[in-house]
């Protein structure tokens, strides 16, 4: 593949905090993504909708680099995250260079996946301690801060296993912020929780969106939520991005007919 | 004879042979954790020539005799120059042949973490070994522990067979005292109440207290 038409860093002035450049994704002859260019902008707030197998989640597992991609360059703060430099080249990134980059990344998961053996506070604590290396005692001043924040402090000693699913996704966003990420992701992160519950973690998701500059990557399935916070929502369709804009233009006077058809049944089932 | 007259003559012998046994128990019990773990770890290694080792032990130790890998250690390694007294020959014997059914607990308990847990150590920015010790390895333990009291009950049934290189452990002093007393009965029926013994209410209630350890770690008591 000719990587030549790929910078090795994006130039001042057009920087933005995540860009994808081409990329492709595929598994064997089904492709996933197909040709993706999409930027995000330091401290915007953009959510991806879309029916399922659209490639969505895919996007989130590939800037996290969980999934390889097969074609094209993903750029995190204008420097290549697939992909290092060597000989003026840019070539696949090494599993250093890759853990390097991947903690100014966080990540928040539809089943919240907690450190079943650690209380709450270790959970928060086990990232700055064992990866950034932080002394204890400011990772636990972090880790009580970031666990306030979400409301957890109360339960700071309680493993998992006593923790309602609300809770525990309340957990797990203070443990992916304690690692101090400039890109927050939040892969449906309520689809596994109870109705009643679910609110509880919006609402912390609200709170980042209003107080802090985060730049965050959201797919979800609650329309009502994406609309009122997202700064763009981006409408996948089998590995594309549709159409996209800003949520009132999206969900209120949507350009495309395939958009306009899955608003219908998500509004319809819901 | 009577029965206690038999144990007032010889019970002192059964219980230093219980000793002895209880010593290869202990030895032979860390060797096969060592290796199970090491093996059971390898054989998911990237690399070939570790996971190619790890196979090729497991596969020996797993697909041939306990008895005949202890005469190997024993009567053949000094052939090739490595003299191993009976006593450590016993424990190793017995401790390598274990490990390599223990390698496989630890692969399949280290494989039956669920994803999500390799997902979120990763996207901590963890190294591939600290993810492994921190992460993976505590829960890989609880879900294997169960497994090891089953196989630590073989091991200790399984260090009989030291007494076929005359380590004088429980079964080489039944058959002492059943060669010299012809006492068939209560020498080998002794011998089967003790290792009944050990293992009913020494190893299975040690086990049921580190799974019980294990759980309140885990936080579901």
């Amino acid at each position: 593949m000719d990587m030549s038409a790929y910078p090795l860093e994006l130039p001042e002035g057009d920087r933005p905090m995540v860009r994808f450049m081409n990329v492709t994704k595929s598994y064997g002859t089904l492709t996933v993504l197909d040709d993706l260019d999409l930027d995000v902008a330091e401290g915007e707030m953009v959510t991806v909708i879309g029916p399922s197998g659209s490639g969505k989640t895919t996007v989130l597992r590939m800037l996290m680099t969980l999934e390889t991609i097969n074609g094209g360059v993903i750029y995190v703060d204008g420097k290549p995250l697939t992909h290092m430099e060597r000989d003026g080249r840019l070539v696949p990134a090494n599993e250093r260079y890759l853990r390097e980059m991947r903690a100014s990344i966080g990540m928040c998961f539809q089943h919240f996946n907690l450190f079943p053996h650690m209380t709450a506070l270790q959970n928060c604590m086990e990232g700055p301690v064992q990866v950034l290396r932080l002394p204890k005692a400011e990772a636990r001043d972090r880790a009580e801060e970031l666990l306030s924040m979400v409301g957890m402090i109360e339960k700071k000693d309680q493993h998992p296993s006593r923790l309602s699913g609300g809770q525990q996704q309340r957990v797990a966003i203070a443990r992916a912020l304690a690692m101090r990420p400039k890109v927050m992701l939040f892969d449906e992160v309520t689809s596994a929780l109870d109705p009643e519950v679910i609110g509880e973690v919006t609402t912390v998701i609200r709170k980042l969106v209003a107080e802090h500059n985060l730049t965050m990557l959201m797919v979800t399935h609650q329309m009502g939520f994406a609309r009122d916070i997202s700064d763009r929502v981006c409408f996948f369709y089998s590995g594309k991005i549709e159409e996209q804009g800003p949520p009132d233009q999206l969900f209120g006077n949507p350009q495309r007919e395939r958009t306009r058809q899955f608003l219908s049944a998500v509004k319809d089932a819901g | 004879m009577p029965i206690w007259e038999f144990l007032a003559t010889y019970g002192w012998r059964f219980l230093g042979g219980a000793v002895v046994t209880a010593e290869q128990f202990i030895l032979a019990a860390l060797v096969a954790i060592t290796v199970a773990l090491l093996a059971g770890l390898g054989k998911l290694s990237g690399n070939w020539l570790i996971r190619g080792t790890a196979v090729v032990y497991i596969e020996i130790f797993r697909g041939t005799s306990l008895l005949v890998q202890l005469y190997w250690i024993f009567f053949v390694l000094p052939l090739f120059g490595i003299n191993l007294d009976k006593f450590t020959a016993g424990f190793l014997s017995v401790g390598l042949n274990i490990g390599a059914y223990g390698a496989e607990l630890v692969r399949g308990a280290i494989r039956s973490v669920p994803k999500g847990q390799w997902e979120a150590a990763y996207a901590l920015s963890m190294s591939p070994t600290k993810r492994m010790r921190r992460i993976i390895l505590p829960q890989a333990l609880a879900i294997m522990l169960p497994s090891w009291g089953n196989l630590l009950i073989e091991l200790l049934k399984g260090t009989a067979l030291v007494s076929l290189i005359s380590v004088a452990d429980l079964m080489f002093e039944a058959k002492q005292i059943n060669a010299s007393t012809f006492l068939s009965a209560e020498a080998f029926g002794t011998a089967l109440v003790v290792y009944y013994i050990l293992a009913r209410f020494l190893v299975t209630p040690f086990m049921r207290g580190l799974e019980r350890a294990m759980a309140r770690r885990l936080g579901r008591t």
